[in-house]
């Protein structure tokens, strides 16, 4: 072959590269394309996973549209409209990984929002910093994911664990406690599925009942029945016969509804005071059968908890929410589109200083540290050096509403982010056990 | 007193609620000499047609008495059914290849029947509670039991009482045992071995249909739910002994009063403590408490 002809050649191929390029970069402006992970299959799909995933739809198409109310009514994510492509979050960490690095290396996408589960959040979190993939954690709660090591490139909208279970004891020992109660009276016990989750609520849950209530006395057998178990008639026999009356639980899914389901027949009610970190979603399965005076949280102000407030975001939320699927958004749908929310104030406060579409790292330095409004509070991003947020954490107690025919809650206690997590930098544990030095509760 | 009462009557609700599921699975086996993995499909049908039934009759009102139809229906139809194709279609292709083959494509089975659950269901979870939520509670040993869940154990017993009769007492039952016995030597007494497995494979199906179409009333039923109630029943045959009916009674008793006593007084150990059993008994009598006898075979 000729030189010429390979010179030739040569700027075809080169032209073609180019052509082949440019549309893509043109194209990356004009569109987003987003991983969201959430429970599409098994038994936290229905109460957890699908409006996850509906409420990011929400919110995608909204802020796509321009639609939004202030203060996410500009069209797009720095103009360009997000093309999410949804993901089942089932089948654990390994496989999740392996997902998560398909969608980075293969489907080329630009972040990845999503993940419920705590267990597959640890294991996504080193592998986002490796490849270098904007992650933003929406729904998972273990504190470990930034005590045990800070992340370069993953955020996590949602406050861990330890706020739910600290504003729970806090909340019994305001709302329960306040007035004559017996010694006896004062004894609690739990019943939390036996894994990270579980295991770490009961735990920041008698650390926090001890600061707050040091008179109050944990049991000694709480019940740990194991993730998905749906059977808990000898565990509701063994916290029935226990003297405790408050019973703790950060049961979720299908087995929150089933464990309620048994101990209503059974009279549990009656007898013990439940105290649910995130129960929300069995409110609403079960309707009117639902017992009234459970002491209720939904992890935030999201959800069974602020169905009666009237922000404009939160009205337009449950308005279109409720319009498109025909039901109130639950704690995921809100936990989910906040995430999306995280993504266009980072986009739109980056594109905005650099004056351009922005690249990963600007976008990344724009949502280090942010502070963005939510649907009924605002989120902090304020700690994990910026990455992980902090917020206020509501509980109420359950009371069905006959004027309204649905499920209702009252006497709502709503305690800022100051009073119920640790300060930058600490480790939770040990804030919890030194008496939580600095914090503010009003 | 009042402790002994509790953990013996949680015991005998569990181990009922094992023994229906653990049933079918036990003579599918003994018969048929395969482990039915699928069985988990059986049951999660069982329990969401249920569902459906017992959520539209009660919403609509209707008497009460249909609940407890539907759910026999139910298990009727799932066992027909699924049991009919998949004995018929698949499983009758393949009793010549290796059993761990066969173990493997009833492995793959379960999981399209799960599959199948959420293109028929979609993946919201269902609350059948009428029936238990209408029974109610009763006070027994000073704390209340759920009637519904009490009536599991009458179940479990009508259900022993039949299989028993039938095994024993019945023209079909004798030639079943003689399947059990000896696959060979039955056809050579002129038995339709090909007929007795298909019977079998529906009864078994239906047997798991109705464990979880009776349970349904007191759970949340949402896809993916019968994958634990398919080991716990694995532990159970393999204490009982595969294959024995006595075997699958005596290793339910066993798993459920255990993991009652477990959860009153270590709740810790509530799983390891069954499975610790299940061990114990492979080390001891690999072939379960209650194994049926091995012809000799020259």
């Amino acid at each position: 072959m000729k030189l010429t002809n390979l010179k030739t050649l040569g700027k075809i191929a080169i032209t073609g590269l180019i052509a082949s390029v440019l549309p893509m970069s043109v194209n990356a402006k004009d569109t987003v394309k987003v991983g969201v992970v959430s429970f599409l299959t098994g038994p936290a799909a229905g109460p957890f996973g699908t409006p996850a995933k509906q409420g990011a739809e929400i919110v995608i198409d909204a802020i796509n549209s321009g639609t939004m109310p202030a203060p996410y009514n500009t069209k797009g994510f720095a103009g360009a409209t997000m093309n999410p492509i949804f993901s089942d979050e089932s089948g654990g960490g390994t496989k999740q990984v392996g997902l998560f690095r398909d969608f980075v290396q293969k489907q080329n996408v630009d972040a990845m929002i999503g993940y419920i589960s705590s267990g597959n959040c640890m294991a996504i979190g080193p592998v986002a910093d490796e490849v270098k993939m904007l992650t933003i954690f929406s729904t998972c709660g273990t504190e470990r994911l930034y005590e045990e090591k800070l992340r370069s490139h993953v955020f996590r909208t949602q406050g861990n664990a330890v706020g739910d279970s600290l504003a729970a004891a806090k909340y019994i020992a305001d709302e329960y406690f306040k007035g004559k109660v017996s010694t006896s009276d004062k004894m609690y016990t739990g019943i939390n599925q036996n894994y990270a989750w579980g295991q770490d609520s009961y735990k920041f849950f008698k650390l926090g009942m001890a600061q707050y209530v040091p008179s109050a006395v944990g049991s000694s057998k709480p019940q740990f029945p194991k993730l998905f178990s749906g059977q808990y008639g000898s565990e509701i026999s063994a916290l029935s016969l226990d003297k405790a009356k408050i019973v703790h639980t950060s049961f979720w899914n299908g087995d929150f509804e089933a464990f309620m389901l048994q101990a209503l027949v059974r009279g549990f009610f009656q007898k013990k005071i439940l105290v649910s970190s995130v129960g929300g979603s069995g409110v609403d399965s079960l309707g009117k059968k639902f017992p009234d005076g459970v002491i209720m949280g939904t992890r935030g102000n999201v959800g069974l908890v602020v169905r009666n407030n009237t922000t404009p975001l939160n009205k337009w939320f449950i308005d279109s929410y409720k319009k498109k699927y025909g039901a109130y958004p639950l704690g995921p749908s809100y936990q989910y589109a906040r995430a999306v929310m995280l993504y266009k104030v980072g986009m739109d406060k980056a594109a905005k200083a650099a004056g351009k579409f922005p690249t990963q790292d600007q976008v990344i330095a724009a949502m280090k540290g942010v502070t963005f409004e939510s649907f009924a509070d605002t989120i902090e991003m304020k700690r994990g050096d910026g990455h992980q947020a902090v917020h206020s954490i509501a509980y109420g107690v359950t009371k069905y509403n006959k004027a309204k025919g649905e499920p209702g809650i009252e006497k709502i206690i709503t305690y800022p982010a100051s009073c119920i997590y640790p300060p930058a930098g600490a480790i939770s544990q040990k804030w919890v056990e030194s008496g939580m030095p600095g914090r503010k509760c009003n | 007193m009042q402790f002994l009462i509790t953990v013996l009557l949680d015991g005998l609700i569990y181990a009922s609620y094992l023994f229906i599921v653990s049933l079918g699975l036990t003579i599918t086996f003994g018969v048929m000499k395969i482990l039915n993995v699928a069985h988990g499909g059986f049951f999660a049908w069982g329990a969401y047609l249920a569902s459906i039934s017992i959520i539209y009759l009660g919403d609509n009102e209707y008497n009460s008495f249909l609940y407890y139809f539907a759910i026999f229906l139910s298990a009727i139809i799932v066992g027909l059914f699924f049991g009919y194709i998949i004995e018929r279609f698949i499983l009758r292709k393949m009793y010549n290849e290796d059993i761990h083959l066969i173990v493997l494509a009833t492995f793959g089975l379960f999981w399209i029947l799960e599959d199948l659950i959420l293109h028929v269901f979609g993946v919201d979870p269902l609350m059948p509670y009428y029936p238990a939520m209408e029974l109610g509670g009763i006070e027994v040993g000073g704390i209340f039991q759920g009637v519904y869940s009490l009536t599991l154990a009458g179940l479990a017993i009508i259900v022993a009482f039949i299989c028993w009769y039938f095994l024993k007492k019945t023209k079909y039952g004798k030639v079943l045992q003689s399947v059990i016995f000896d696959r060979e030597v039955s056809v050579s007494m002129g038995i339709n071995v090909t007929k007795v497995y298909l019977i079998t494979f529906i009864i078994g199906g239906m047997l798991g249909a109705l464990g979880g179409a009776y349970i349904a009333p007191t759970i949340s039923v949402s896809p993916g739910f019968a994958i634990d109630v398919v080991v716990m029943s694995f532990a159970v045959v393999v204490i009982g002994g595969m294959g024995s009916v006595p075997g699958a009674l005596i290793g339910s008793l066993i798993v459920g009063l255990v993991r009652a006593f477990a959860v009153h007084q270590a709740p810790i150990l509530e799983l390891f403590i069954i499975y610790a059993i299940m061990a114990i008994v492979l080390i001891i009598k690999p072939e379960g408490l209650f194994a049926p006898p091995k012809p000799r075979k020259i």
